[in-house]
């Protein structure tokens, strides 16, 4: 995973509350098995009409926001179907960070799992960030410091779990991790368990 | 004496391979994967990441997979025509083969959604963690199990060292008490429950379903209620397991037998929340009064009762909601002030993990018996799985349907994703028994209002949404 430490970028806004999975990544693509290269199909039938132009009123199309690596969305971002698609087609369009009042839970899960930096700011904080977006200004992030900085100099302080933070920062490989770390702690859970409740190892079929 | 738990705080606790608390207070464990279902559509980079990595399935024992997103409804005797939907069921045949991973063929007895054959199968059980690359995984919770939703690499990571790490989730009850009145579904309540909470309402929490209504659900009433926790926000909906889910359970193909029932039994009932358990949050529901619900909207908390009319957005406290409000009224093709039950529909859909059991049939069938389809709809029952169809078959029910002009079609995600055959076109409406009535879900600019199996029918016989209490 590629670690994330700063990011000195444009944020583009997306306001509306309640952008979906099925918004950032239409289910009819869902069919493709790869995660590589899905930039393409991410937000399609609000960035592209019938005959697959761009259509210049999506944020991402419009020059200020074009190429931008933050985007700064409304509430609940995220919400809905936890394909993994929608962070990959995000980070495959240049996206590093998303800024909300609030996320779906698994699809933050799943943008950590990719690099992916998902702060959750309050609504004050939150509203800061927006009309910076708005304005078309870039905006700093420091993930190990915990700020964002506004172009005025305004900072703002955000949360992140201290193990989400660790692991964005060294761009860690979870499965690896736990591979190293855990092995021994689960082949020992798993003989407990054993002992506890044999039903759940009978051999069935 | 150990501290009160909930139901949730006793399976998370029993699964806890390690644990660290933040210095915020949040409690973040890797805890221990006990069975996990495989589709189609969310395994693939999962596998391909093993095979990167050089791995084997640790737990082979624990995987139980199946094709139902992608995979078409009719024409099952055929090879699917999508090249892209071929090619995808095909590859997870031979990841699953690759692996020896258990399958379950297309057209096996025991085909079907993954959140209802699991349960059929008795994969699902009581007091084990289980998770899908899907977020409706929340159905499984119906059993006393912690049941949620995961991102593809969370299931590359659980084929790999069967846990996962995940932060620790607040407990908030959902207390149901009083009947429910004729024609008022569990699809009704939870609806009503998500329109409460709101679709972010439940965001951190596991919610937990209690209280003498859901205590008198069938276990199909309970999977439904389940199904839609996270439709406002919840990774997992969980019901304390009782002697219904017990009978329910026993002698299921992959149900524990003998000795080992008898045992898993004595487990099982020390599962509820004890009686002075800490919940963060409780929302009271008084079931008596609930009607049935319909969604108007573009997110599943937008959601009134059958008599209501639709909302205007000049009426919001305030602007959010009310851009909230217009956008959807702009996608729904909807005018503000108009009562629902004069929305007109082109379709009917009675299908999805939420609502394709034989119960859901049976509720439906009861509404058509001897009446037809309005001309102006289109109409399709999608049973859940090979063993709903072939007991519907039984009860004459398939001939039911058909007789009032819908179409009997084989299990599937069918039209809750347009992602298979089963699909709208821009502009049509539907009623319809899913579960999510997002943006383009049903197809591109189709327009989907979210009902119970009997609304869904007595709209079906009248054109436009209907009341089922009325329209009998």
């Amino acid at each position: 995973m590629q670690p994330f430490t700063t990011l000195h970028a444009v944020a583009a806004p997306m306001p509306d509350a309640d952008i979906d999975t099925d918004i950032i990544f239409p289910a009819r693509f869902l069919v493709l098995t790869q995660k590589a290269g899905l930039g393409p199909y991410a937000f399609y039938e609000k960035r592209f009409d019938e005959q697959g132009n761009e259509r210049p009123d999506f944020v991402l199309h419009q020059p200020r926001w074009r190429g931008a690596a933050i985007l700064v969305a409304g509430a609940n971002f995220g919400c809905g179907s936890s394909r993994e698609q929608a962070p990959w087609a995000l980070a495959d369009l240049g996206l590093r960070c998303i800024i909300a009042p609030g996320f779906g839970e698994i699809f933050q899960g799943n943008c950590l799992n990719n690099g992916i930096l998902p702060i959750s700011l309050p609504a004050r904080e939150h509203a800061l960030a927006m009309a910076a977006a708005q304005a078309g200004q870039a905006l700093k992030v420091d993930l190990a410091a915990g700020f964002i900085t506004l172009p005025q100099g305004t900072m703002i302080r955000f949360e992140i779990a201290e193990r989400a933070r660790q692991a964005l920062l060294e761009g860690r490989d979870e499965i690896e991790r736990i591979r190293q770390g855990a092995a021994a702690l689960i082949a020992a859970f798993e003989a407990q368990q054993r002992l506890r409740q044999p039903w759940l190892y009978a051999e069935t079929d | 004496m150990s501290q009160p738990q909930t139901l949730y705080d006793k399976l998370w606790t029993s699964h806890v391979v390690s644990e660290d608390r933040d210095e915020n207070g949040d409690t973040t464990a890797l805890i221990y994967i006990d069975r996990q279902m495989l589709h189609e559509v969310s395994s693939p980079q999962g596998f391909e990441g093993l095979r990167t990595r050089g791995l084997a399935v640790r737990r082979r024992q624990a995987q139980m997979a199946v094709a139902d997103h992608a995979v078409p409804t009719r024409h099952r005797d055929r090879p699917i025509a999508d090249p892209l939907a071929r090619a995808q069921v095909a590859l997870l045949e031979r990841n699953t083969a690759a692996s020896g991973l258990r399958y379950i063929p297309l057209n096996d007895a025991r085909h079907g959604i993954v959140h209802v054959i699991g349960p059929e199968q008795g994969f699902t059980l009581p007091g084990i963690t289980l998770v899908c690359g899907d977020s409706h995984t929340s159905t499984h919770g119906a059993f006393g199990a912690l049941a949620f939703g995961i991102g593809a690499s969370e299931i590359e990571c659980v084929l790999a060292t069967q846990t996962l790490r995940q932060r620790r989730a607040r407990n908030l009850r959902v207390r149901v008490c009083g009947a429910l009145q004729p024609g008022v579904a569990a699809k009704d309540l939870i609806l009503s429950i998500i329109g409460r909470l709101g679709a972010s309402g439940a965001v951190g929490h596991a919610i937990e379903f209690c209280g003498d209504t859901i205590e008198r659900m069938a276990m199909a009433e309970r999977m439904t209620v389940c199904n839609m926790s996270i439709e406002a926000g919840a990774r997992s909906g969980l019901i304390a397991p009782d002697e219904r889910t017990f009978a329910w359970l026993e002698g299921r193909p992959m149900a524990p037998r003998g000795a080992l029932w008898e045992q898993a039994l004595d487990h099982w009932r020390t599962l509820g929340s004890d009686d002075e358990a800490h919940f963060d949050r409780t929302l009271d529901i008084d079931a008596t009064t609930l009607l049935p619900q319909v969604s108007w909207g573009t997110s599943p908390d937008q959601v009134l009762p059958i008599d209501g009319r639709v909302p205007d957005p000049a009426a919001a406290t305030d602007k959010a909601t009310a851009r909230k409000i217009a956008r959807a009224l702009d996608y729904m093709g909807l005018v503000p002030g108009t009562p629902l039950q004069d929305v007109a529909i082109d379709v009917v859909f009675i299908g999805s993990c939420t609502n394709s059991r034989i119960e859901d049939l049976r509720a439906a069938a009861a509404q058509l018996r001897g009446r037809h389809k309005a001309e102006r709809v289109r109409a399709l029952v999608v049973p859940g799985s090979a063993q709903v169809a072939r007991q519907a078959e039984a009860e004459g029910l398939d001939q039911l349907f058909i007789d009032a002009g819908f179409e009997w079609r084989a299990p599937g995600c069918s039209l809750c994703v347009a992602m298979n055959d089963d699909r709208l076109l821009p502009g049509e409406r539907c009623a319809s028994t899913s579960n999510r009535n997002f943006e383009g879900r049903q197809g591109i600019g189709a327009r989907t209002h979210l009902v119970s199996p009997a609304t869904a029918a007595a709209s079906a016989i009248v054109g436009h949404l209907a009341d089922p209490r009325t329209e009998s």
